[in-house]
C-alpha cells in the first residue's frame, strides 16, 4: 500500500516545480507495466481533457448602461435571441439558440465570435419606464465593450454517453451525427480513457469549486451538472455504463481562446458548441491510481437505436472498438465514428500538464462534493 | 499504369461525340463511371477513374477537353479546409467510399480524394461545414 497524499502536498511539489504529471492516456499506457500502487507512489497528477460538442452551454453578458438608461426585454445579438428576463442589462445567450430562419447560425456562433473580439449587432426593445426611458437600442458591442462575459455551462462533460445507430431505412440526421439507414454507421462522442469523469466515476477529487482548464482559460466547477445521473449500472472496471455525472461549468469567456470553444451546426438538428475541458485529478492514493490507469477497452457503453425514436438498448460496446473503426452488432461489422476530438483534447491534456508541471496552474481541494446517489425524473404530460 | 479520378463536365450543348465509348475503344483506357448526371440541354457531369499509361491518361484527357468538355482531376473539384478541422471525426462516420477516415493514433482526418464518390454526405455532415464540391 502506498502512502496517501493530500492536495495540499501536491500543490507544495507543483510550487517547487517537481511535480509529476502525466496524461491519462500517458497513464493508461503505464498500467499496462505498473500496478496501481507503484503508479499512486510515482505520480502526483493525471490530467483529463475532452473537447467535444456540448449543447447545454452558453453565456451570462451584462452590456452597461446607455444613456439614458433601458431596462432591455427583447434582446437579440446578430438576430439571435438571447434571454432579457434577469435585470436592465443582463442576458443569457444559449448555445443552441438560433438566428431563425437561419437555423444555421446561432448563440455559440455569437459567443465564438465575441470570444474572438469581433463586433456583435445588439438589438433590444424595451416598454420603457419611468427609471428606465429608451425604448430601443440597437449598437454594436464586443468582448472590450461589454462588462462581464460569463460562461455558465449547465450540462458538460457528460460521463459516457451512448453510441448511436439508426435501424431505420431512412438516412437520419441527429444530435449524434448522421445515421445511415440500416445500421449503416455508429456514432459515438468521448475522448475515452483520455475523459475527465470516466478516470474520476466516483468524482471523488471533483466538486464545486474544482478549478480547470475551459475554453482555453481558467474555470471552475459550479455544481453537479443538469440530469446528473449516478443510476446507470457499473461495468467491471467500475464505471458507469451509459450517460450518468455532468457538471455544471463556470468561466470567464473574455480569456477564453476560439480554438477551444467552436460553434457547430449538426444538419437538420441546429446549433451547438465544441466545448474545450480540461480537469487535473490528484493521485492521492492507490484507488485513484487505479482509476485513472482504466483503458478505452476497459470503458463500455450502450448502443441505443435513434432511428426508431425510443431508447431502446441494442447492445453494449468498448471504446477500445469504437476507436479501432469497425464494431459489430447481431453479427454484421458497421464502421464507427467520434464526433468528439481526441486531437484537441490530448492538445488540452498537454497544455494543462506542462502549465501544472511549470507551476502556473494549483489544484483545489472541492468546496463540496457532490451527491452520491441522484436520479432523474421525466417528464410526465398530463394534460 | 495511373489510376485517377476526374469530373468531367459537359456543356449544354454536348455534341453526340461517345466520349466514354471512345476512350475505351481509341485509346485502350481503363474507365469506371463513379457517378453520372448527364441530361440533353443541362450541365451534366461525370465522375470517373480512368486507368492508363501515363502518356496515354494525357492524351485521353486532351482529346476529352479537344471536345469542349471540361475534365478536372477530383481534388481540384472537392474542397476541405482543413486548416480549420477540429478533427471530431463526424464526416468520417458517413463516408462508406472510405476516402475520409479518422486515424486514432494520431487523433487526425485524413482525406483521401483519389477514393471520394462524390455522394456529398460529407457537406451535411461536417459540423463546421468545411467541405464543399464544385459540382453542379
Amino acid at each position: 500500500m502506498s502512502k496517501k497524499k493530500s492536495i495540499e502536498e501536491i500543490n507544495e511539489k507543483i510550487r517547487k516545480g517537481n511535480a509529476v504529471v502525466l496524461t491519462a492516456e500517458e497513464i493508461s499506457a503505464m498500467g499496462k507495466e505498473l500496478s496501481p500502487a507503484e503508479i499512486a507512489g510515482r505520480v502526483d497528477v493525471v490530467t483529463t481533457a475532452t473537447f467535444g460538442p456540448m449543447c447545454s452551454s452558453g453565456a451570462f453578458i451584462n452590456f452597461g448602461h446607455s444613456s439614458p438608461p433601458m431596462r432591455m426585454e427583447k434582446i437579440t445579438l446578430n438576430n439571435v435571441p438571447a434571454y432579457g428576463g434577469i435585470a436592465a442589462v443582463d442576458a443569457f445567450i444559449g448555445a443552441t439558440e438560433t438566428a431563425m430562419p437561419h437555423d444555421s447560425y446561432g448563440g455559440a456562433n455569437v459567443i465564438e465570435e465575441l470570444i474572438a473580439g469581433k463586433d456583435v449587432l445588439l438589438q433590444a426593445t424595451a416598454k420603457g419606464t419611468d427609471c428606465y426611458p429608451l425604448t430601443e437600442v440597437k449598437t454594436l458591442i464586443n468582448k472590450s465593450t461589454i462588462n462581464e462575459f460569463i460562461m455558465f455551462n449547465p450540462r458538460n462533460a457528460y460521463q459516457n454517453y451512448n453510441v448511436a445507430v439508426n435501424s431505420t431505412p431512412k438516412i437520419k440526421f441527429t444530435y449524434m451525427g448522421t445515421l445511415l439507414p440500416a445500421y449503416g454507421n455508429a456514432n459515438f462522442s468521448t475522448s475515452g480513457e483520455l475523459s475527465p469523469l470516466l478516470n474520476d466515476p466516483e468524482l471523488r477529487t471533483i466538486g464545486i469549486g474544482t478549478r480547470i482548464f475551459f475554453g482555453g482559460t481558467t474555470g471552475y466547477v459550479a455544481w453537479n451538472g443538469t440530469q446528473y445521473n449516478t443510476g446507470k449500472p457499473l461495468n467491471e472496471s467500475g464505471v458507469p455504463v451509459g450517460n450518468s455525472a455532468t457538471l455544471a461549468l463556470i468561466g470567464d469567456a473574455k480569456q477564453m481562446n476560439p480554438r477551444f470553444i467552436k460553434a457547430a451546426y449538426f444538419e437538420k438538428y441546429g446549433v451547438t458548441m465544441f466545448v474545450g475541458i480540461g480537469i487535473p485529478l490528484p493521485l492521492l492514493d492507490e484507488d485513484l491510481a487505479r482509476r485513472v490507469s482504466v483503458r478505452n477497452s476497459q470503458i463500455e457503453t450502450n448502443i441505443i437505436d435513434y432511428g426508431s425514436g425510443g431508447f431502446e438498448i441494442l447492445g453494449r460496446v468498448d471504446y477500445g472498438t469504437l476507436f479501432s473503426g469497425e464494431m459489430e452488432l447481431n453479427g454484421r461489422k458497421i464502421r464507427t465514428a467520434p464526433l468528439s476530438s481526441i486531437k484537441v483534447a490530448r492538445e488540452i491534456a498537454e497544455l494543462l500538464k506542462n502549465d501544472i508541471r511549470e507551476g502556473r496552474f494549483l489544484l483545489t481541494e472541492p468546496v463540496a462534493l457532490f451527491p452520491k446517489t441522484s436520479g432523474l425524473n421525466s417528464l410526465n404530460i398530463r394534460l | 499504369m495511373t489510376s485517377k479520378r476526374f469530373v468531367l463536365t459537359f456543356p449544354p450543348d454536348a455534341t453526340g461525340e461517345p466520349i466514354t465509348y471512345n476512350l475505351i475503344k481509341k485509346f485502350d483506357i481503363m474507365v469506371n463511371i463513379v457517378r453520372a448526371d448527364v441530361s440533353p440541354g443541362k450541365i451534366g457531369h461525370l465522375v470517373m477513374e480512368m486507368t492508363a499509361p501515363s502518356g496515354v491518361l494525357k492524351e485521353g484527357i486532351q482529346y476529352i477537353r479537344q471536345h469542349h468538355v471540361e475534365c478536372e482531376p477530383i481534388e481540384k473539384k472537392i474542397s476541405y479546409r482543413s486548416d480549420l478541422c477540429i478533427h471530431c471525426g463526424a464526416c468520417s462516420a458517413v463516408c462508406f467510399a472510405g476516402a475520409l477516415i479518422m486515424e486514432h493514433s494520431t487523433g487526425e482526418l485524413s482525406f483521401d480524394p483519389e477514393k471520394c464518390v462524390v455522394c456529398e454526405l460529407c457537406l451535411k455532415s461536417c459540423p463546421l461545414k468545411l467541405f464543399s464540391i464544385d459540382i453542379g
